[in-house]
């Protein structure tokens, strides 16, 4: 069974392998290792490859075999459908974590020298190192999944693709946040550095303006959050803010010093009436920040193997469970 | 019959039902059809010819009922696999994989391959082993599906409508190599077709299948001779089929 899947997945895996092969030499040889287009687009390829892997290696695994009515070849030979199903799982699968992983190793690699001086590693937390490896067996059996249940390789290949966007997303937005304990920072209130506006472009639609601290500069490390808090821990509240300093927002913008609200120059005047209010709201309140510093990166990267690749294993047995009985 | 003698029996079936959703494919068919025989299944299309020949390849499960194939239960494990030999209707093949490559891969997965067989049989037909089987003609396609059902040396052979979509002279040949593969070993054989000449070439023994119900069941020639009237015309098994389809009533 083992080679007969590997007889199978000699083209794709050849056509693959020759791609990275390919690939490795031209990071080697021909792009110019400060390149920051090249670096963007390398982690980009990065980011997408398990989703094409969950579509064209995942979806049709199964469901090209009922759509082209193979099943009724391949589950009438000697070998039960259950072991069809696990050596295909496993060898495409392990195939699938090998290009991700040696896709992420080069490009891991050629962007070291920028990755160090730019000191923002949580910037390309998921285009580097072990994370890719997870991600690829996520989506590999997500596919081999929905091809299962759907049985038609088009409609699983787009439901593998909404669905591992809508995962990722989510564990990017909210689970790897609180995977471990973030280090919390308490500041005082700069004034020469606090801003008013929103932060975001869709946070327009939620949230109104309110004081925005300018995070001080951490370097390497991953801001989870940031807030104005007073001593027992409740946040500046927009009532509050408005009652301490009324008038505040009036006349465009008003952005302090480098602070992120403000898009124009706003006129002295605005500034400095801004000034006063934070340095009146600074003395009951504070700036606190709670961030994932560098020594997390790598315990953070293990963990979101294990946990792709748990719902890997969860999702294959679910698939097995499927076939079994249908 | 002797249900419990399950080496004289090649398919008995009891109750035997299939749902999709809410459409019944098959239900309440019961069947018994003695070991060594070479048997014809005959009927409408919607009988639940293609359900039945499914269940008893391990294909599918059954809702009701229960299946027994030469008596073991279809699909249960590899050994039971190794038994039968499918092959499926318009005889699917993987169209990106060399015929050359079917082999290899039947090869790798029944323990009891002939490889020679399935070479000389390749060879006899005049197909290339490098060619791309979706590139075969729809006769030689039947061909290599035969060439890999029967080259793992099963002691059943269950062809579902083989010849359905094929012409003429291909559909001859097919039942010629069916027939001669058959003299070969003495393996037992259900073939389903909704033609009774398809069937009068090979087939000794005839089960008439009409909305999951057997109609007629039993030995040609006996069921010739039985409906033969006394110093009339010798019956045409065409006539009995159709008189078979058309009766309301069931007979077992």
């Amino acid at each position: 069974m083992i080679r007969f899947t590997s007889l199978q997945l000699r083209a794709q895996a050849a056509v693959v392998a020759g791609a990275l092969a390919l690939l490795a030499v031209v990071a080697a040889g021909l792009l110019h290792r400060d390149d920051g287009t090249a670096r963007l687009w390398l982690g980009v390829l990065v980011l997408v490859t398990p989703a094409l892997i969950g579509m064209f290696w995942g979806a049709p695994l199964v469901a090209r075999e009922f759509e082209e009515g193979t099943y009724r070849l391949a589950w009438t030979q000697s070998v039960t459908r259950t072991r069809w199903l696990v050596v295909k799982l496993a060898v495409v699968g392990l195939a699938s974590m090998a290009a991700a992983g040696l896709l992420s190793l080069v490009v891991t690699w050629w962007s070291g020298p920028l990755d160090r001086t730019d000191l923002n590693q949580f910037a390309t937390f998921d285009q580097r190192g072990i994370a890719p490896i997870g991600y690829a067996a996520f989506a590999f059996a997500l596919g081999v999944l929905a091809g299962a249940l759907i049985r038609r390789t088009l409609p699983a290949m787009f439901v593998t693709l909404a669905a591992f966007i809508a995962v990722r997303l989510t564990e990017f937005s909210w689970l790897r946040p609180r995977l471990l304990h973030p280090v919390l920072l308490n500041l005082p209130l700069n004034p020469a550095s606090t801003g008013y506006g929103q932060q975001g472009t869709l946070s327009v639609l939620f949230s109104s303006p309110t004081l925005m601290p300018n995070p001080p500069d951490l370097p390497n490390t991953w801001i989870t959050s940031l807030g104005i808090v007073n001593a027992r821990g409740r946040a500046l509240t927009t009532q509050l803010l408005s009652s301490a300093c009324p008038g505040i927002g009036q006349g465009r913008g008003g952005g302090g010093g480098g602070g992120l609200g403000g898009h124009n120059k706003a006129p002295q005047a605005v500034v400095n009436r801004l000034q006063d209010c934070v340095a009146k709201i600074g003395t009951t309140y504070h700036e606190a920040l709670a961030y994932q510093p560098a020594s997390h990166y790598w315990p953070l990267q293990w963990y979101e193997l294990a946990i792709f690749l748990s719902a890997a294993v969860i999702l294959a047995n679910v698939c097995l469970w499927r076939i079994r009985r249908s | 019959m002797n249900s419990t003698n399950t080496a004289a029996t090649l398919l008995a079936a009891s109750g035997l039902g299939k749902r999709y959703r809410r459409r019944w494919a098959l239900s309440g068919c019961t069947l018994e059809i003695p070991a060594g025989r070479v048997v014809g299944l005959v009927g409408p299309n919607g009988a639940g010819k293609t359900t039945l020949l499914h269940l008893a390849a391990g294909l599918i499960a059954s809702t009701t009922g229960t299946v027994e194939v030469l008596g073991g239960r279809p699909g249960d494990g590899p050994v039971q696999l190794a038994r039968v030999g499918f092959v499926a209707q318009d005889t699917p093949v993987y169209p990106a994989l060399s015929v050359g490559g079917h082999l290899r891969m039947a090869g790798y997965l029944n323990p009891g391959w002939d490889a020679a067989e399935a070479r000389r049989r390749i060879e006899q037909l005049g197909i290339d082993p490098r060619q791309r089987a979706g590139r075969l003609s729809g006769g030689q396609r039947a061909q290599l599906a035969l060439t890999l059902a029967v080259a793992k040396r099963p002691d059943l052979l269950i062809l579902d409508e083989p010849v359905a979509s094929l012409d003429p002279l291909a559909r001859r040949e097919f039942l010629r190599s069916v027939a001669g593969t058959v003299a070969g070993r003495g393996t037992n054989v259900v073939l389903s077709s909704h033609l009774v000449a398809d069937l009068e070439l090979i087939c000794d023994y005839l089960v008439v299948l009409v909305a999951s119900r057997v109609r007629l069941a039993g030995d040609i020639a006996e069921l010739l001779a039985s409906h033969q009237q006394r110093g009339g015309q010798p019956v045409r098994l065409d006539d009995l089929v159709v008189a078979a389809m058309s009766q309301t009533g069931d007979i077992q």
